[in-house]
């Protein structure tokens, strides 16, 4: 491998490690804040990537339709825990993996009444349709580093509201004492409803963004939330700043792992996995 | 609503509560009762659209002769298979066990119709295969009850190798999923490509159904081979196109592919597509009497377009007919059945084609290039190509 | 509470029942049910770990799979293996996985076990979909069932669909009475405590982690076996037998059943096999329904299909003591 294609990879694993930071970044705040492990979390991403599709064929642009998705999926979110997760707090993890695999059986199906079981196709913007030549060969898409760039300026801005605001002291104060901080008058129900209208609205946006690349279709959830499991195990649960490393650990282990030992590929990213978790069990960046 | 729902219905109460159950077996079939079509074929899943339009061509088709063959009239008994290996030797048991279907017909997935091929070749029951494409059907695993309409893995890649050649190729690299399929279509194109004097510098495989594709382009950048072939259907297929085309390889370096690559995805490719070459057993735009009317028909009918699955689905119930024509609509004489349709010369949309020893289509593959949502013909890859079906026995 | 001679008599019937079934059954509902007792083994030996020792595991479904395979892979090409040898290598092989796959996941606890179980599942899973240890993703071919000849004499023959019917049927049987004589073993009694606190068990001087992972490695070894009889049943095994929805659908079926009930289990399968069945039959998005069902369950059925009979007793009994 000569030194452009090295570089040319490691921009592939950056990428590709940013996008699944995305997706996993909601799933931790879930876990960590609220103590609810949610199965249904790749469905939200399946529904983001079809919003886009659907919105983008309705009003003709892909950033309007993330504009009109996102409060969508808040608020489905916001809908969701109101009706279902809000009867699985003191309930134990069992039945909380039993109802959100419930969950992913009902979204795979109402995703086919209602739109079908074809694949399609996200027109990427016309801003972004451009590629930048890297070698005499290869170009990189424009499209792909705007990816990357949102993720990071949502990594940045995840970080600063849980460290910086009102609300994410709250959401601090509520993952570590749940009873305290309604002491303290501040509304907890409401704080989880936010919290976990966020972590769909992260995951619906992931799906949204990652669609004109990835094309939407049937079962699309299913890849992505095994993964994201992975790296919130790996991070540590919770631990925001862990899913990014996690996430970017894995990224550069799946595109090397393929290649330089293509034919074990698939399990280069679990290998990373058992090697973590028999160094620290509980994930690099375990708090508390 | 299907004829077995209220047997299943007693089975479900029956096993809830765990007691006992009396399903009397359906009495041997009478010269005068409808011969049993048992289709086993996605309505679900990722193939569902593949499914639907085999159905659909079957039954437009036995329509077409009045809704019946031979002066018996065809009966259907449905499974949804949801290209699920797993549940395919159960599957295949409902309709070749319970149901005693004459003829079994199905399937798009390859690993769905090996387990299929199993279970009819125990029961030594007629079996049909309107699609799936594994080498083995009619390879090491041929036998006188089976028969394909559609086409191996082998045939549309090895007529694309020849083409290669053609179209000036001389170091290519292949890309596809790593399962027999995909193996075997590589296979295929190496096998043409290297024989002409081309050489394959270098196979590539990721594991099926993965879609992160950027490591691999990268790869092929950095190889610059004349020509790339790759083996993807499907979501994948319109993911690698748009990445390829992504990444500024579709103007440099032509992109090479069985026809599954753009049929029924261009639109999900967006313009990514346009111009793609590939090569396989029908195209768009052939020049025949037969296919505008078949077209004509099925438009009418379902209101969308046939494709070639849709064709594949057709020459299944044409080659049946052929059979029950032969022994004047008597099942029971399975040999005589058997050896009319091995010498059938099938009037299909795509022309006219017969049946190797193997019984496997002898068959024309074309060459098309995707235009629009069309793949429009533009030449013949490979005439009456005969797939060489390794291990077969017969 | 129901009195146990009614409980007991309702174990016989439906055992006979189930002996009876084949003779007056379909051969293909013959099939279906000794899929159902297949997997009843299977939630049975999840239960040990999700019921009695308060391990959830989310990827029980590796053991299953990693003894269907073995059994394909030691089977010699177009030819049959000897079943007193190929079962208890089989079931060890899945047993071996659990006890090292244990190791790393009882490390952990609460949500993390759960993730970990299911991720290295996933590993598993990807072995045998990757790699061409068992024929990558389209899976393999068992061509003979396994012999059952012993000194000369073949007391019976699985090609015949009776013979394995009733190999199976004493499976289960044998696997019930195992595990009921095991929980009742001192051994058991400390899974349980450990499902109830398992701090006090450790202050208690036991050596919670080595009990743990016995039970893991039994459970895993018994899961197996249900993999074996799925293999020879059906004569194919693919990567999706080692897959997550694998290792959920037998969580439900413990669920459903009733956590900590053997006999739960066995009605867990029976009903979400069921289900299934008729699901499918009223419309192809049957899993609508079937994920309806399992919100419902969750939300409206605690204690599962194992505490219906009682609750509706005491429901019962309060009636007749108002009226």
């Amino acid at each position: 491998m000569d030194l452009t294609t090295f570089l040319i990879q490691v921009l592939n694993a950056l990428q590709y490690g940013l996008l699944l930071f995305l997706v996993a970044s909601g799933l931790t705040l879930v876990f960590g804040i609220m103590g609810i492990i949610n199965l249904a979390h790749g469905s939200f991403y399946m529904i983001g990537a079809y919003m886009a599709f659907v919105l983008t064929s309705m009003t003709g642009n892909l950033m309007l339709a993330i504009a009109l998705g996102i409060p969508l999926a808040f608020a489905l979110g916001a809908l969701l825990e109101k009706l279902l997760f809000v009867h699985l707090y003191k309930r134990d993890h069992l039945e909380q993996v039993l109802l959100t695999y419930g969950l992913i059986l009902i979204f795979e199906e109402l995703r086919s009444l209602a739109v079908g079981d074809d694949v399609h196709g996200v027109a990427i913007p016309a801003l972004f349709s451009a590629s930048i030549p890297l070698s005499e060969t290869l170009s990189y898409p424009v499209y792909r580093l705007v990816i990357s760039a949102v993720c990071v300026v949502l990594a940045v801005g995840l970080y600063v509201l849980i460290q910086k605001t009102r609300l994410g002291m709250m959401i601090r104060a509520g993952s570590h004492d749940r009873e305290m901080v309604q002491a303290l008058g501040i509304d907890i129900n409401r704080l989880y409803m936010i919290v976990f209208a966020l972590g769909v609205a992260l995951a619906a946006l992931a799906g949204m963004l990652a669609a004109p690349v990835s094309s939407v279709y049937p079962g699309m959830g299913a890849s992505v939330l095994i993964i994201s499991f992975v790296i919130v195990v790996i991070g540590g649960v919770g631990s925001v700043w862990g899913a990014l490393v996690a996430a970017l650990v894995i990224g550069f282990a799946d595109t090397f792992g393929k290649v330089l030992v293509p034919e074990l590929a698939g399990l280069a990213v679990y290998l990373v996995m058992a090697a973590v978790l028999l160094w620290r069990p509980e994930g690099i960046f375990r708090k508390g | 609503m299907r004829k077995d729902l209220q047997a299943r219905r007693a089975f479900v109460r029956t096993m809830v509560a765990v007691a006992m159950a009396s399903l009397v077996p359906l009495g041997a079939a009478q010269a005068a009762d409808p011969v049993k079509v048992g289709l086993m074929l996605p309505a679900t899943g990722t193939f569902a659209a593949l499914g639907t339009a085999i159905s659909n061509a079957f039954r437009l088709y036995v329509e077409e002769q009045g809704g019946t063959l031979a002066g018996r009239e065809i009966q259907y008994a449905t499974v949804d298979d949801e290209s699920d290996p797993a549940k395919a030797t159960e599957n295949a048991n409902r309709l070749v066990v319970r149901d005693r279907v004459d003829v079994l017909v199905g399937t798009v997935h390859s690993g769905v119709a090996l387990a299929m091929a199993r279970v009819a070749r125990q029961r030594d029951t007629l079996f049909i295969v309107p699609n799936a494409g594994a080498g083995d059907l009619t390879g090491s695993l041929c036998a006188p009850n089976l028969f394909r309409t559609s086409f191996t893995n082998w045939q549309p890649a090895y007529a694309m190798g020849q083409a290669a050649l053609e179209r000036g190729a001389k170091s290519a690299v292949t890309l596809t999923w790593n399962y027999a399929a995909g193996q075997e279509a590589v296979k295929g194109f190496a096998q043409a490509f290297e024989a002409g004097g081309g050489k394959v510098v270098r196979e590539l495989a990721l594991p099926f159904p993965n879609v992160e594709f950027q490591a691999y382009l990268t790869e092929i950048a950095s190889l610059k081979p004349d020509a790339v072939y790759v083996f993807f259907a499907g979501a994948g297929a319109a993911k690698f196109v748009r990445d390829y085309a992504a990444a500024g390889l579709k103007d440099s370096i032509p992109l090479y592919s069985s026809g599954f690559l753009t049929d029924g995805t261009l639109e999900a490719m967006g313009g990514a597509g346009e111009g793609l070459i590939t090569a396989l057993h029908y195209a768009d735009g052939l020049d025949n009497a037969r296919d505008q009317a078949f077209r004509e028909k099925y438009q009418a009918k379902y209101g969308i377009a046939p494709d070639v699955y849709a064709v594949q689905g057709y020459d299944a119930a044409q080659l049946l007919h052929v059979g029950l024509e032969a022994v004047g609509g008597d099942v029971r004489k399975k040999a005589e059945m058997r050896a009319a349709m091995r010498a059938a010369t099938i009037d299909s949309p795509r022309g006219a084609f017969t049946l190797s020893a193997a019984h496997n289509p002898v068959q024309d593959i074309y060459l098309r290039r995707a235009e629009g949502n069309q793949n429009l013909v533009i030449g013949i890859a490979a005439e009456k190509l005969a797939d060489p079906a390794e291990g077969c026995n017969m | 509470m129901i009195p146990a001679s009614i409980s007991i008599a309702f174990r016989i019937a439906a055992l006979l029942a189930l002996a009876a079934f084949p003779l007056v059954g379909s051969e293909f509902y013959a099939e279906v049910v000794a899929k159902i007792l297949i997997l009843a083994i299977f939630a049975m030996s999840l239960d040990l770990l999700v019921g009695f020792t308060g391990l959830v595991s989310f990827g029980h479904a590796a053991y299953f799979g990693i003894a269907a395979y073995a059994v394909v892979l030691f089977s010699p090409p177009f030819a049959a293996a000897n079943l007193w040898w190929v079962l208890p290598a089989s079931m060890a092989v899945a047993a071996a996985a659990a006890f090292v796959i244990g190791l790393f996941v009882l490390r952990t606890k609460g949500i993390y076990f759960i993730m970990v179980t299911l991720a290295f599942a996933q590993m598993t899973y990807y072995i045998f979909h990757d790699t061409a240890l068992g024929g990558g993703s389209d899976g393999i071919y068992l061509d003979l069932k396994p012999d059952a000849t012993v000194a000369g004499i073949t007391p019976f023959d699985f090609a015949e669909p009776l013979h394995l019917y009733y190999f199976v049927l004493a499976a289960l049987v044998a696997v019930y009475v195992f595990l009921t004589l095991v929980l009742r073993s001192p051994f058991g009694r400390v899974l349980v405590g450990i499902r109830s606190n398992e701090h006090r068990m450790r202050s208690l001087g036991y050596a919670t982690f080595w009990y743990k992972l016995a039970a893991f490695t039994l459970a895993g070894g018994l899961a197996g076996l249900a993999g074996f009889l799925y293999a020879v049943l059906f004569g194919f095994v693919t990567p999706e037998y080692l897959s997550w929805h694998k290792s959920g659908d037998v969580l439900l079926m413990v669920i459903l059943g009733g956590m900590g009930n053997l006999a739960g289990a066995i009605a867990g399968a029976f009903a979400l096999v069921g289900l299934q069945e008729l699901f499918s039959d009223w419309t192809k998005h049957w899993q609508l329904l079937m994920g309806g069902v399992i919100v419902a369950a969750v939300l409206f059925m605690p204690g599962g299909l194992a505490a219906l009979p009682g609750r509706l007793i005491t429901l019962l009994q309060k009636r007749s003591g108002r009226g």
